[in-house]
């Protein structure tokens, strides 16, 4: 299968049917037994193992669990992502209040997580995965710990990156986000495409 | 921005693993120490073995009239027998050997005599055809006696062949066996502190995965990754290897330089100075340390 530049992808399928594992084949996480990966037009299987940082600095990720540093401010939390690629200061020091506002948590900068509530956290974790302006944004079930109305605000979000051109991929169970953003979706059994429709809904007609 | 970021890390995990780092700080203070008393020790046997090596000769005894050796059946050395034994000293097998040859006469072995002994009431009753005449023979090199032995004693007219090295022999022995448990302790603490230094790395790694595991998936390079747990381990080395060239200095300056060289004088001590001599080798060691381990561990720990 194919995801073009831009483009908002929703995979579905039942747990243990690979929806992880194709992130993590993206990021390189694994390598394929059989078959190829290409992320933005690279061959993954011939990228050198020291090269593999910079592919995941073209990616932004982020997980149902948030993944954030408990004992790190929102701030910091984002200004991570920057700092261990070697961003000069002044560039973190604009461009992570920039992002945090974008995403919503403007004049939250100096929270710890467990300040906010899972949204926002979300939200700190997507400014991250954001911050360095990836031109692919993989999301593994980011509405799987939230309740529907804050989804829905998570989703806009996610849209409003996806309408700036970044490529997104978002492996999900929530089947009423699916059937609402008619989006393109890509449903796996067994590690097996089963299905390939654009404006799709979560359960197929068939 | 990237230093600080990783100076910051660094103190982090310092300050997460305080006992563990203050442990790898302690066990490589105790192995350097060890190290460098044995490198002391040796320097010491060299200075010795300089200043002495010098002045001590073999001495060839020559038969006096009165002596019940196998070799002197045939009376007092004759002075054909004596330019026998110096014939053999100047030939070509010796030569290389032998740096200088002088002979003590009956007259001069008396006079010797005379000022060591001469205030004694039974010395009085010596008399210069009871005095021994003896070669001194001064080697290139003094640990090559048994050459010079083999080829001399037995022959006629010698009655004994002495080397004045094997007086200092016992106390070279005693140095060199030091050293040995010096060094044998030192390895088995360097054991122990890789051992260590592998642990606490370890530790830290795992206490952190969560952070590594994110710094990974925002694409942090390997390097930039492992540099805080290596400098970490290096930093706790570098701090021990302080503490023993600190040790050392101290036991030098006070143990060595204060009371022994005071108290016995006739031995050239080592010195202060020669402990910042070692100090570079004790870094690099603690160094050395603190890299192997962090090597090991983290290719294994904090992989991609």
């Amino acid at each position: 299968m194919e995801v073009e530049r831009g483009e908002f992808v929703f995979l579905v399928g039942a747990s243990g049917s690979g929806k992880s594992t194709f992130l993590r084949l993206v990021l390189r996480e694994e390598r394929p037994t059989s078959g190829a990966v290409f992320v933005a037009g690279r061959d993954l299987s011939r990228i050198s193992q020291w090269k593999v940082p910079h592919l995941r600095r073209q990616i932004g990720t982020v997980f149902q669990d948030f993944r954030l540093l408990n004992n790190k401010s929102v701030f910091d939390n984002v200004a991570i992502a920057l700092q261990v690629i070697g961003k000069p200061r002044h560039h973190v020091m604009t461009t992570v209040p920039e992002t945090l506002e974008m995403v919503g948590l403007g004049g939250k900068e100096k929270r710890l997580p467990h300040e906010l509530s899972g949204g926002e956290q979300q939200r700190v974790a997507i400014a991250r995965a954001f911050v360095n302006r990836p031109a692919i944004l993989l999301a593994d079930e980011p509405t799987g710990n939230l309740d529907p109305t804050t989804s829905v605000g998570i989703m806009r979000l996610l849209d409003r990156i996806n309408r700036t051109g970044t490529t997104i991929v978002m492996a999900t169970h929530d089947d009423e986000i699916v059937d609402q953003m008619r989006k393109r979706v890509v449903e796996l059994v067994d590690g097996q495409m089963v299905r390939d429709q654009a404006r799709g809904v979560y359960g197929a007609e068939r | 921005m990237r230093v600080r970021f990783v100076l910051s890390q660094i103190g982090n995990g310092l300050r997460r693993n305080m006992a563990m780092a203050t442990s790898v700080v302690l066990v490589t203070f105790i192995s350097l120490t060890f190290v460098g008393a044995a490198i002391l020790l040796q320097m010491q046997v060299a200075n010795m073995k300089d200043d002495w090596y010098d002045k001590v000769e073999v001495s060839i005894f020559l038969c006096p009239g009165d002596s019940f050796a196998a070799t002197c059946a045939g009376g007092e050395v004759t002075e054909q027998q004596v330019e026998e034994i110096q014939g053999v000293l100047a030939s070509e097998a010796l030569s290389d050997y032998v740096e200088e040859v002088y002979v003590e006469t009956q007259e001069e072995a008396f006079v010797a005599f005379q000022e060591q002994f001469g205030d004694q009431d039974w010395a009085q009753r010596i008399t210069v055809d009871q005095m021994q005449i003896s070669l001194r023979v001064k080697l290139v090199d003094p640990e090559l006696y048994q050459v010079v032995a083999d080829e001399v004693a037995g022959r006629d007219g010698v009655e004994e062949v002495v080397d004045q090295r094997s007086i200092l022999e016992p106390l070279f022995l005693i140095l060199n066996r030091t050293t040995v448990m010096a060094a044998g302790l030192a390895a088995l603490m360097i054991i122990t502190a890789i051992l260590l230094i592998t642990t606490t790395i370890r530790l830290s790694a795992m206490s952190r995965q969560r952070e590594t595991s994110i710094m990974r998936l925002v694409g942090a390079s390997n390097l930039f990754i492992q540099l805080p747990f290596m400098l970490e381990g290096a930093i706790a080395a570098l701090l021990g290897a302080l503490l023993a060239i600190g040790g050392l200095w101290l036991g030098v300056r006070y143990i060595v330089e204060d009371w022994l060289a005071g108290t016995v004088q006739w031995v050239n001590f080592v010195s202060t100075s020669d402990v910042w001599l070692i100090a570079p080798i004790l870094i690099g060691i603690g160094i050395a340390l603190a890299a192997i381990s962090s090597l090991v561990t983290l290719s294994r720990y904090t992989k991609v």
